[in-house]
C-alpha cells in the first residue's frame, strides 16, 4: 500500500506543479485569441505584431456572422479580438456581450474616416472600431454576359440558367431579393418575407449553386457567368481575371461594415486594445487593405495607397451609389421568419 | 500477479482486480460522450424556456422538414442500391481469389478509408469541376455518398463469402445444379448475413449524411443532416435542432429494428452471425 500512496502523493504533485506552471506562463507572455472571417487579413502583419509586442496571437476564422455569435454567446468563449458585422454587434451589444472599448488606449482612432464613425449600430463607437466596409453587388464575366448588367433581375433570366452563383448566406441573398422586389432590406412585414421566398425558390432551377467562398474561384476561373458576390471580393476577381466587372444594381442593395470588437469575457483587455490600434495605423491598414481588396475605413490609410483604388468604383463606391444602399439591422425575434424562408429556398 | 481465475486478477499484495474493471474506461466514455449528449438533446426536443413542451415537436415534424427527411430516406435507398450493385460483385470476386491476392487488392478500397473523408470529398470537387459537368448536382452528391460508403458494403459480404464452405458449393454441383443455380440457391442466401449488415452499414449513415450534400451538391440539395446542422449553427435554435434529432434518431431505430429481425431470420438459416 505505501508504493500506492507514494504514486498518488507523486501524481498530485505533478498535477499541481503543471497547473501553476500553466498560470505562470500566462504573466511571462500573453496570447491573444482573434476570431475573424476566412481570407480577411494580411498574415504579415500577424506576425509583425508578434515581433513588436512579444504578444502571440491565436488566429481561428469562421465563415458567417451567426457562427461568430454561437462562438461569442457560448459559455466557455475564449476570444479576444473579432470582427463582427453592422447588425451583429446591435445584436451583441444588446445581449450584453462586449467590452465598452478605452479609446485612450486606441490613439490612432482619429485615422479613421468620420463618415464611418458614430453609426447607427454602435452610436459612439462605444464597442467597436471600424475595420472593413463594402457593398453587395453581382460580378459577373463580361466575355459571358453580353446584356447590360445594372438590376438583380438579370439573376433570374432564364438565358443563364446553370451559369449563376448564389450566396449561401440568408441575410445577403433574401437581403438583395427584398431589393430586387422594391421592398426594405431590414423589412418586419411577413409577406415581403413571402415574396422573397417565392421569388427565390423559382430562381432555383437557374442557379448552379449556393456558395461563399469558392464563388471566386468559380468566377475567376470561369465556371459560371455571373455571381453575387461582396466588394472587396470583387476587387480581388478582378485583379485575377481583368474580363470581370462588378455592379451595384439601380434597385440597391446592402452597404455593410465589418468592426473590430472585444469580447466582455475577454481576459487581455490591453492587449487586445493594443492590437487594435496596431490595424488602425496607417500604414499597416494600407498594407492589410492592399493584400485582401477589402475597403479601408481608414483615412489615413487610403492615402498611402495606390491613387487608383481611391478612384476604383467597386473598391471605393460613389456617393449615388451608397445612396441606394441600406445597412442591416439586427433583426430581433423576426430572424425566425427569416430563416423558415431561408430553408424553405434551401429545402426546395 | 500471482495467480488468475475466471473473475479476475489477483495482485502481489493481494489486492483484487475484477475483470470488469477493463470495462470501466469504455463506460466512461460512453458516458460521457454518448449517454450525456443523448440527454442534453432529449432535454432541448422537450423544454422550451426551461418548461416541458411537445412544441418543438410538432414544429419540427413539419410538411417541409418531413419532405427533407423523405429526400433523405430516397438518396439513402439509392446509394445503398448501388453500393450492393457495384459492392457484391467485388466482394464475390475478392473471395474467389487466392487470400494473399485479395488481400492485396483490397488495399485498393481501404487504404483511401485512411484518410478523412472531408479531405477525399473536396478532391472529388476538383476532380468534378475540371473534367465533368456534374459537380452541383444530386448525381454529384449520390457518387459522392457511393463512393464514401462503399467499403462498408464490400467489407461484410466479403467477410461471410471467405467463410463460406466450398463443400456446399460441391455438393450443390454433385446434385446437378449449375452455377447459375448453385449461386442463386446457395451463395447468395448464405451470404445474406453480410449484405443485410452491408446494407445496414451504408444506410443508416447515408440517412444521416450531411456535408458530402453541402459541397458536391453546391447547397442546392439538402438533406436532413444540412437541415439539423442549419437549425444549429445559422439559426441557433437548439430546440428545433434537438427535435429534428430526435425523429430522425427514432427513425433510424425502426429501420435498424426491421433490419435486426431480417438479420436474426437468415442467420437462423444459417451463414452464421456477422455482430
Amino acid at each position: 500500500m505505501k508504493t500506492w500512496k507514494k504514486i498518488v502523493c507523486l501524481a498530485l504533485a505533478l498535477a499541481l506543479s503543471l497547473s501553476l506552471f500553466a498560470c505562470g506562463g500566462g504573466s511571462g507572455k500573453v496570447t491573444l485569441n482573434v476570431l475573424n472571417w476566412g481570407d480577411y487579413i494580411d498574415p504579415e502583419l500577424l506576425r509583425q505584431f508578434e515581433d513588436e509586442t512579444g504578444i502571440s496571437i491565436k488566429y481561428t476564422t469562421m465563415t458567417s456572422n451567426e457562427e461568430m455569435l454561437v462562438k461569442l454567446a457560448s459559455a466557455d468563449n475564449i476570444y479576444d479580438v473579432c470582427f463582427p458585422s453592422d447588425y451583429l454587434i446591435e445584436k451583441l451589444v444588446s445581449e450584453d456581450l462586449l467590452y465598452p472599448i478605452n479609446k485612450a488606449n486606441i490613439p490612432n482612432l482619429s485615422n479613421i474616416d468620420p463618415r464611418f464613425l458614430d453609426l447607427s449600430f454602435d452610436p459612439g463607437n462605444t464597442y467597436s472600431v471600424p475595420y472593413m466596409w463594402g457593398t453587395v453587388g453581382i460580378l459577373y464575366n463580361t466575355t459571358k454576359v453580353t446584356d447590360p448588367v445594372d438590376s438583380w433581375n438579370i439573376l433570374w433570366d432564364e438565358k443563364y440558367a446553370g451559369q449563376i452563383l448564389m450566396y449561401d448566406s440568408m441575410r445577403d441573398t433574401i437581403g438583395i431579393t427584398l431589393k430586387k422586389l422594391g421592398y426594405d432590406i431590414n423589412t418586419r412585414n411577413e409577406a415581403d418575407i413571402l415574396a422573397a421566398q417565392e421569388a427565390l425558390i423559382a430562381q432555383k432551377p437557374l442557379v448552379r449553386a449556393y456558395l461563399t467562398d469558392d464563388i471566386k474561384m468559380e468566377l475567376i476561373n470561369g465556371s459560371a457567368a455571373m455571381g453575387v458576390v461582396y466588394s472587396g471580393d470583387a476587387v480581388y476577381c478582378i485583379s485575377e481575371n481583368p474580363y470581370l466587372a462588378y455592379v451595384v444594381p439601380k434597385e440597391g442593395s446592402n452597404v455593410w461594415f465589418d468592426n473590430i470588437i472585444i469580447p466582455k469575457t475577454s481576459n487581455h483587455t490591453a492587449e487586445a486594445e493594443q492590437f487594435i490600434n496596431f490595424l488602425c495605423d496607417a500604414k499597416v491598414a494600407a498594407q492589410n487593405s492592399d493584400y485582401i481588396g477589402f475597403s479601408t475605413p481608414n483615412a489615413a490609410a487610403l492615402a498611402l495607397m495606390d491613387p487608383s483604388y481611391a478612384e476604383d468604383p467597386t473598391y471605393n463606391p460613389p456617393q449615388d451609389v451608397l445612396d441606394r444602399c441600406q445597412i442591416f439591422q439586427d433583426l430581433g425575434d423576426f430572424v425566425k421568419i427569416f430563416s423558415d424562408a431561408w430553408t424553405k429556398v434551401k429545402a426546395a | 500477479m500471482k495467480q488468475t481465475n475466471a473473475q479476475g486478477l489477483k495482485t502481489a499484495k493481494g489486492i483484487h482486480i475484477r475483470r470488469s474493471v477493463f470495462a470501466y474506461p469504455y463506460v466512461v466514455w460512453m458516458a460521457v460522450f454518448i449517454v450525456a449528449p443523448m440527454l442534453l438533446i432529449l432535454y432541448y426536443a422537450f423544454t422550451s424556456d426551461g418548461g416541458f413542451t411537445l412544441e418543438n415537436i410538432v414544429q419540427a415534424a413539419s410538411w417541409d422538414n418531413l419532405r427533407v427527411l423523405a429526400d433523405s430516406v430516397r438518396f439513402a435507398v439509392y446509394t445503398t442500391l448501388l453500393c450492393l450493385l457495384l459492392g457484391f460483385p467485388v466482394a464475390y470476386l475478392l473471395s474467389q481469389m487466392k487470400k494473399t491476392t485479395a488481400a492485396l487488392l483490397s488495399v485498393f478500397f481501404i487504404v483511401p478509408m485512411w484518410m478523412n473523408f472531408l479531405l477525399r470529398t473536396y478532391a472529388w470537387k476538383v476532380l468534378l469541376g475540371a473534367f465533368t459537368n456534374m459537380l452541383y448536382t444530386e448525381s454529384a452528391v449520390l457518387l459522392g455518398m457511393v463512393y464514401n460508403f462503399l467499403p462498408f458494403m464490400i467489407l461484410p459480404i466479403y467477410t461471410t463469402l471467405i467463410k463460406l464452405d466450398k463443400s456446399y458449393l460441391e455438393a450443390a454441383a454433385d446434385l446437378g445444379a449449375n452455377p447459375t443455380k448453385t449461386f442463386l440457391k446457395v451463395v447468395l442466401p448464405l451470404s445474406m448475413p453480410g449484405i443485410i449488415s452491408g446494407i445496414t452499414m451504408v444506410f443508416i449513415p447515408s440517412t444521416t449524411t450531411f456535408a458530402i450534400s453541402q459541397l458536391l451538391g453546391g447547397g442546392k440539395t439538402m438533406l436532413y443532416g444540412d437541415l439539423i446542422y442549419m437549425k444549429f449553427i445559422t439559426e441557433q435554435s437548439w430546440n428545433t435542432g434537438s427535435a429534428l434529432s430526435i425523429i430522425l434518431l427514432v427513425f433510424v431505430l425502426v429501420s435498424m429494428t426491421f433490419m435486426k429481425k431480417a438479420e436474426r431470420k437468415t442467420s437462423d438459416e444459417g451463414g452464421g452471425r456477422l455482430w
